[in-house]
Order: structure tokens, then C-alpha cells, then sequence
């Protein structure tokens, strides 16, 4: 009940990585993620680990949390690493687990495919972790401003995100809270057969559907009664600016790229 | 029947940067058919705690009973249906749980939950409804064509139609006009009184912990900071100003009083105008 985590929430703190450019984080992620598929022996996929990890670390979030926070995913991660492990059938034989052979090629695989999958949640989780949505939200309407010429709707795509990633929160308390009330009158979500759990939800859905339409209703009026018409001609309360410390950052990267070129095979 | 807290402590989200202890090592006593009321500023562990009454939330360390249940750190309850029977709850802002197509078949949800049989349910709805003093009328309109009030009273009608042994308030009065506040506490006692209900009120008002509890119960950062009888508790004003809590109005008048007149009159339970008359009284006697 009271493990409402999700993954990535939020924590906040001040160290080198929190207070990077949203954008900054974002671009680098995102060369991060492309750059992943191109790495292939061990020395490049050791290198951007050690990235990975370094960055982890600048964080001062602690380790086994960040770790921990990934426990959904983790299952994906031995699943995907087994799969290859007894479907490829190249290379030498390693050895038999039980007359079932296991082949070099599908432990180097394995490990490969799963390392990736790794690295890439555990870098994108970093960016939220470090990141508050709003942040995430400014930057990328940033990022994707150049995209207004062809009359693309960045304000309004940008405000629709920051609106549901600030009622996310809201909406879990929301769930705990109706579902308590609901559980106090004797509704049993964890018992039951499936039909009888069914039924269960309905009592939880309706309160939080109606809450938050007129959440949506309370915050239309607001915005409304405050002037708000969109975009044009708005101006910033956080106004992102490039630092010494993202151009630091950028430059790192780019040599990681650089390793990462010279280590391939 | 009797509550008991021992060494009780619980900790939100542990093993994560957000771990918060919100109650800590806490130990209380409340017997059988007694009202108690539990006071503490925002945020001192008020509905953290309340919610161990019924097995909401498990505590992190510590036991507590409520008749013959018993709850513990690392035990799991089999009977936790029988206990939610016994103990009703009615959270800070109730009216959050209505959802049933009419009134009447919100009031009757818990009931039904707990195996209550049809003719028995008509019975208790019909009861509860007259309870919280709203019209018959309302029964078979929709709960979200309600006024506020009213939605505030519908939602405690579900709760008391579970016909609780233990009944526990969460502010129940928030957010209503003054009147609507001390009707519905008035209510809460008489039900109190008549059914003979062990009540735990929590509240932010200090004149109905003077009025209506046995005992009060005041928390600070989670921990027990007093305990006793109201009239006596609420004289240490000193100590009421340390966690932020006000005298009550009377007692601060009663104060007030004796140091510009010299006079002590003695505290029974007076409200602020039976005061006046007795004062008038004693003027005119004199
Ligand atoms: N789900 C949760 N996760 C983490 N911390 C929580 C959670 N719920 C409550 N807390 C924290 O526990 C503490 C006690 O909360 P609680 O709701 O018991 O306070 P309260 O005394 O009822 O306050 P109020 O008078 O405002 O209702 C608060 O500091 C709160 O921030
Ligand atoms: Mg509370």
C-alpha cells in the first residue's frame, strides 16, 4: 500500500547533475540511447557503463535506490538475458544444463542485449530522478520550438504535459485515499476471485473520475479568471540558460563518443 | 470495546530517500465507551494514527489491540473483515467515498460489504438517514446532486449504517458553516450516548475536545506530548502554547477573569453564555 514509488519519481537535491540544463540532460540522454546500439565489444559497452555509472553516482542519490527504483524493469532485464541465452544457437558449445546445450555466442548475446536494456532505463531514469516534470516540460518545449514554424502546437503540447505530470502525484494520493475510505466499508481489493475484484474497482473508479473532472473544471476556471490565452507573448518565470557546467558536460559526452568510436571492433 | 497502543511506531515509505516516521514509539490507552479526543498541529501524526484502528496502515513496530484483535509489526490479521465491521471510519473529507447511483444505495454499500441481510439494510439506512438529519427525500437522488453539507452527511450515514462499535472521526466538521459544525457534533454525541460507542474524535477545535471528550490526547511530531482530562489538560497554557494549541475560549475567559477581578470561578462544563448568566447571577447577588 505505502509503496507508492514510481519509477524515477523525483528526488530532489542539488548536486552537479540536478542543477545541469534540463536541456542539456535531455540531448545528451537522447545521444546516449543512439549511441548505446552502436557500441559492440566489450571495452565500448565497459566505457559507457562507466558513463552510466559515473553519472549515477554525480547524482549522490544512492546507488541500491537508484537500483531499486528499476525493480519493475528488472524482470524484463533476466527475461530478455535467458531468452537469448537458450534460443541463440551459435558459436562454440560452452557447456549442457542438462543435455541442453549453451552456446558462446548466446552468453555474449545475452549479456550485450540486457547490459543495452539496461543502460538505457537506468540513463533515462536518471534524467527523472533529477529532474522535476516542470523542468522536463520547459525543456522540451525548448527543444522543440523550432517546430512552431510549421505550426506545430508546442505551447499547448507542453502545457498538457506539465498539467498531467503535476496531477500524477495528486491523482496516487487521490487512489490511496478513495481506496481506504473504500476498504474501512469493507471492499476487499486483495482477496476474492477476479469478477468479485472487478466489482471492487468500480467504487474506487467513479469518486476518481468525478474528482478529477472537476479538478480539470476548478483549473479551466482558474486559468481563465487569471488571463490565460495560450502561448503568444507569454514570458518565463525560469528562464533556461546554458552554464559553464553544461558546456562542461557536452564536452565530456563527446568524448565518451569519441572512446566509445575508438573502442569498437 | 478497549484500544490499546504499545510502543506503537510507523514509517512511511521506508528504505527511500522520502522515509518519514510520523508516529514514533507511541503508547496510549482508551477504554471501552469513552470519548476521546486527539489533538496536534498539522502534520503531528493525527490520521496516521487513526488509520491503525482499523488496519489501514501496519505499524512498523509496536502492538496494538482493539477488543480481541490484535495487530503487530510483522502479523498478519485473519480476520481483518471483522474487525472493519467493528470499527467505523469517517476520514477527513468523507464525501470523497460517495458513489452508488442514489444515496440510499451508498448508505447501504458498507452494510451490504459486510453481509448484512436486505430487510436489515432498509432498516439501518432508513435509521442513518434520519441520523444525519437529511430528508427522506434525498434517498433516491444521485449523491453528486448534493449541496457539500449535504454530501457530508450522506457519506457519514454510510459509515454509521455499518453500525460500528468503535467510531472514529477524522475532523469531521471541516470545511461546514458554524452551525452545521455544532449540529453535527451534537449529533455525534447523542449517537455516542445512545449507543454506547467508544468515539475517537480527532479535531482542531479545542471547545469541542472541552465539551464532549472524557480524555484528550495531544501529539506532537508523532509522539504523545499530554494526556488527561480536558478541563484539567487545557489549564497549562504554557504548555499548549509550545506545540501551537490555543486555550479554549471559556478557560482563556476564566483566566482572564480572575486575574482583573480577583474572583476563581470554578470550570463545569459551562458554555460561554451559561457563563454569562452565571456571572450576571452572582453580580445580582451580590
Ligand atoms: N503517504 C505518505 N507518505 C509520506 N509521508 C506521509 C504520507 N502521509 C502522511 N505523511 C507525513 O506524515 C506526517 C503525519 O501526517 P498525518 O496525515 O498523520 O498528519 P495529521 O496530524 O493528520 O495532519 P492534519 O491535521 O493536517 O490532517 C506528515 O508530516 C505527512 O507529511
Ligand atoms: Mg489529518
Amino acid at each position: 500500500m505505502n509503496n507508492t514509488l514510481i519509477i524515477g519519481q523525483y528526488v530532489p537535491g542539488n548536486s552537479l547533475v540536478h542543477r545541469l540544463d534540463p536541456r542539456t540532460k535531455i540531448v545528451i540522454i537522447f545521444f546516449f540511447v543512439f549511441f548505446i546500439f552502436f557500441a559492440n565489444s566489450p571495452a565500448s559497452y565497459g566505457l559507457l557503463t562507466l558513463f552510466a555509472i559515473t553519472s549515477a553516482l554525480t547524482t549522490k542519490i544512492k546507488l541500491p535506490y537508484i537500483l531499486k527504483g528499476l525493480k519493475p524493469v528488472w524482470f524484463l532485464i533476466v527475461f530478455t538475458f535467458f531468452l537469448h541465452l537458450f534460443v541463440t544457437k551459435e558459436g562454440e558449445v560452452l557447456l549442457h544444463i542438462f543435455t541442453y546445450p549453451i552456446y558462446s555466442d548466446a552468453v555474449s548475446q545475452g549479456t550485450a542485449i540486457s547490459l543495452r536494456f539496461f543502460l538505457l532505463i537506468m540513463v533515462t531514469s536518471l534524467l527523472t530522478l533529477t529532474t522535476t516534470p516542470i523542468e522536463i516540460t520547459d525543456a522540451i518545449e525548448s527543444l522543440l520550438h523550432p517546430l512552431k514554424r510549421i505550426n506545430f502546437p508546442v505551447h499547448e503540447l507542453a502545457l498538457m504535459m506539465s498539467i498531467s505530470l503535476r496531477f500524477i502525484p495528486t491523482l496516487i494520493q487521490e487512489t490511496e485515499k478513495i481506496s481506504k475510505a473504500q476498504a474501512s466499508r469493507g471492499v476487499d481489493f486483495k482477496t476474492g476471485s477476479i469478477k468479485d475484484r472487478m466489482q471492487a474497482i468500480v467504487p474506487l473508479l467513479v469518486p476518481l473520475f468525478v474528482s478529477a473532472f472537476k479538478r480539470a473544471e476548478d483549473l479551466a476556471m482558474a486559468m481563465e479568471a487569471r488571463g490565460y490565452q495560450g502561448g503568444e507573448g507569454r514570458t518565463k518565470l525560469r528562464q533556461l540558460r546554458v552554464e559553464k557546467r553544461d558546456i562542461l558536460a557536452y564536452v565530456l559526452f563527446v568524448c565518451v563518443l569519441i572512446g566509445l568510436f575508438f573502442t569498437r571492433s | 470495546m478497549d484500544i490499546s497502543f504499545k510502543n506503537v511506531s510507523y514509517t512511511y515509505q521506508p528504505n527511500t530517500p522520502f522515509e518519514f516516521t510520523a508516529i514514533q514509539d507511541l503508547s496510549i490507552d482508551i477504554n471501552s465507551r469513552s470519548f476521546v479526543a486527539i489533538i496536534g498541529h498539522t502534520g503531528s501524526g493525527k490520521s496516521t494514527l487513526i488509520q491503525h484502528l482499523n488496519g489501514l496502515l501496519h505499524p512498523t513496530k509496536g502492538e496494538i489491540t482493539v477488543g480481541r484483535f490484535t495487530l503487530s509489526a510483522n502479523q498478519k490479521l485473519k480476520e481483518m473483515k471483522e474487525l472493519r465491521r467493528n470499527v467505523g471510519v469517517v476520514f477527513q473529507y468523507p464525501e470523497h467515498q460517495l458513489f452508488e447511483e442514489t444515496v440510499a444505495k451508498d448508505i447501504a454499500f458498507g452494510p451490504k460489504n459486510f453481509g448484512v441481510e436486505q430487510e436489515e439494510i432498509g432498516r439501518r439506512v432508513d435509521q442513518a438517514i434520519k441520523f444525519v438529519q437529511l430528508p427522506e427525500a434525498l434517498l433516491e437522488r444521485s449523491p453528486f446532486d448534493l449541496s457539500g453539507g449535504q454530501m457530508r452527511r450522506a457519506s457519514i450515514a454510510g459509515v454509521l449504517a455499518m453500525n460500528p462499535q468503535i467510531l472514529v472521526l477524522d475532523e469531521p466538521t471541516a470545511g461546514l458553516d458554524p452551525r452545521g459544525q455544532e449540529d453535527m457534533m451534537e449529533m455525534f454525541y447523542k449517537l455516542h450516548q445512545e449507543k454506547q460507542l467508544t468515539t475517537i474524535l480527532v479535531t482542531h477545535s479545542m471547545e469541542d475536545a472541552l465539551k464532549y471528550a472524557d480524555k484528550v490526547i495531544i501529539l506532537n511530531n508523532g509522539t504523545k506530548y499530554m494526556e488527561g482530562v480536558p478541563a484539567e489538560l487545557f489549564l497549562d497554557k504554557q504548555a499548549l502554547k509550545k506545540v501551537q494549541l490555543d486555550v479554549p475560549e471559556v478557560i482563556e475567559f476564566l483566566f482572564e477573569f480572575e486575574r482583573k477581578f480577583g474572583v476563581s470561578l470554578p470550570y463545569q462544563k459551562q458554555s460561554v453564555s451559561e457563563l454569562a448568566t452565571e456571572i450576571a447571577d452572582r453580580l445580582k447577588r451580590s
